[in-house]
């Protein structure tokens, strides 16, 4: 066992973990902060996507003593004092979402590239989400629901 | 799928990653951003005794720009080798190639040095560094030293680093004045290239006074097209370039796998091939 201390969502977290075990198993079993998915398994559909001290990351790729001393951001820690924030109200009223699966993935892959590029065109929109897979293939509200978060907080 | 039971050690510095290395034996593999080595050690395919994490060794990683060549760390994300400003001229090929790997959240990981060590025929900067005549830069116990990208990639999934060694970087000459493209052919977002071509080119008003191709998932290893390049010098002309590029088929037969016959592979690599050589020559007059 290692001992690993994480800050995620702002509270420092002090833990023995194997190191085979991956950072996405970390947040949902030993944390219980369930809303980081485990899709496809194989860092290809994004459903896991944190943010990984501010930048976009793939938790099920991810050991979690790669991520000690790391700042972590899961779906769980974008509200903040009961207010959602602008991606979240986003993708509700845009309704960008349909079986809500990939959502919180595709809510954190948003968050961090607006950090990046805070207003984005939809075709760039569309690349910065390359790596975020939607079964439903709902892809067109969620773009919608990103361009007008980064409407919301441009303004 | 959770890997194999492994033990990890975190090194602060290079000489402290080569010493745990050279104590965890030939099952002892570096660990850095893990975007190759934990997908295989995920399905079993790579079973590591002791991972060395050398992902906190600041000395390995950046970008430095030398005048005539650009040295770049081996922890230097996709994501920051695809926004460094040092990649001028020629060099600007590595910047494209890591921008169009995998997808952001891979990029943000993901290192230049650890793609480079994996070794996959499917990866796209191999190629790009053996157009570049680039340097691999390795240190192990017995010192440092450099190897011709030519000479580093010597197998599927196989390098010249020997057990114990890091990739600290690669020496990526600059070619100023000189064009690049890269043009990969995949069915769907995120997949591996069933073909890719590397491109500098030399563009003058006469034509093209030298060209260089790398070609991916050609066979084995990253391959050279020697011949499309001898063929390609001197030519100005879009029908001159097309018969250049059907030199490649002079190379040894590439493989045949779900996606592509051999074929299928030799057709592909034509057509990129024109694409990437009119794309990095930036003349209208070559573009489709």
């Amino acid at each position: 066992m290692k001992r690993i201390s994480v800050t995620v969502n702002g509270v420092r977290h002090e833990a023995d973990v194997e190191p085979r075990t991956l950072l996405v198993h970390f947040i949902r079993e030993q944390l219980e902060l369930t809303g980081t998915n485990v899709g496809c398994d194989t860092s290809s559909c994004g459903a896991c996507t944190i943010l990984m001290d501010g930048q976009s990351a793939k938790s099920c790729t991810v050991l979690a003593v790669q991520a000690d001393g790391a700042e972590v951001t899961t779906v769980e820690g974008l509200a903040s004092n009961g207010d959602w924030h602008p991606v979240q109200k986003a993708f509700h009223e845009n309704h960008g979402l349909q079986c809500g699966f990939c959502t919180p993935g595709m809510m954190m892959a948003a968050v961090g590239y607006l950090d990046e590029n805070p207003s984005p065109s939809e075709d760039e929109v569309r690349l910065a989400l390359e790596g975020n897979l939607c079964r439903c293939t709902g892809y067109h509200n969620i773009v919608k629901a990103v361009l007008a978060a980064a409407d919301d907080m441009g303004s | 799928m959770i890997p194999a039971s492994f033990d990890y050690e975190r090194a602060s510095s290079l000489d402290e990653a080569l010493s745990l290395l050279a104590a965890g034996g030939e099952d002892a593999r570096p660990l850095a951003g893990g975007h190759s080595l934990l997908p295989l050690m995920r399905l079993r395919l790579a079973r590591p005794s002791l991972l060395v994490d050398i992902g906190g060794i600041d000395e390995l990683r950046g970008v430095r720009d030398d005048g005539d060549s650009v040295t770049i760390g081996a922890l230097t994300t996709h994501h920051e080798v695809a926004g460094a400003a040092a990649l001028t001229g020629g060099s600007g090929l590595i910047a494209k190639v890591a921008e169009g790997i995998g997808d952001p959240q891979v990029r943000h990981r993901g290192t230049l040095g650890g793609s480079v060590a994996h070794a996959d025929p499917a990866s796209d900067l191999p190629a790009a560094l053996l157009a570049l005549d680039a340097e691999v830069t390795l240190a192990g116990p017995g010192g440092t030293r450099s190897v011709a990208a030519a000479d580093f990639f010597v197998g599927p999934f196989m390098s010249a680093a020997d057990d114990g060694e890091i990739v600290t970087g690669v020496r990526v000459p600059k070619r100023e004045g000189w064009g690049s493209a890269y043009q990969k052919f995949q069915r769907r977002a995120q997949d591996w290239a069933i073909v890719g071509v590397a491109a500098v080119v030399n563009w003058t008003d006469s034509g093209i006074a030298g060209a260089a191709i790398g070609l991916t998932n050609m066979g084995g290893t990253p391959l050279r097209a020697h011949a499309v390049e001898a063929a390609l010098t001197g030519t100005s002309e879009k029908a001159q370039i097309l018969a250049a590029v059907s030199k490649v088929s002079e190379l040894e037969t590439p493989p045949a796998d779900e996606n592509a016959s051999s074929e299928y592979r030799l057709h592909l690599a034509q057509v990129l091939i024109a694409r990437a050589v009119a794309e990095a020559a930036g003349c209208p007059g070559m573009q489709r």
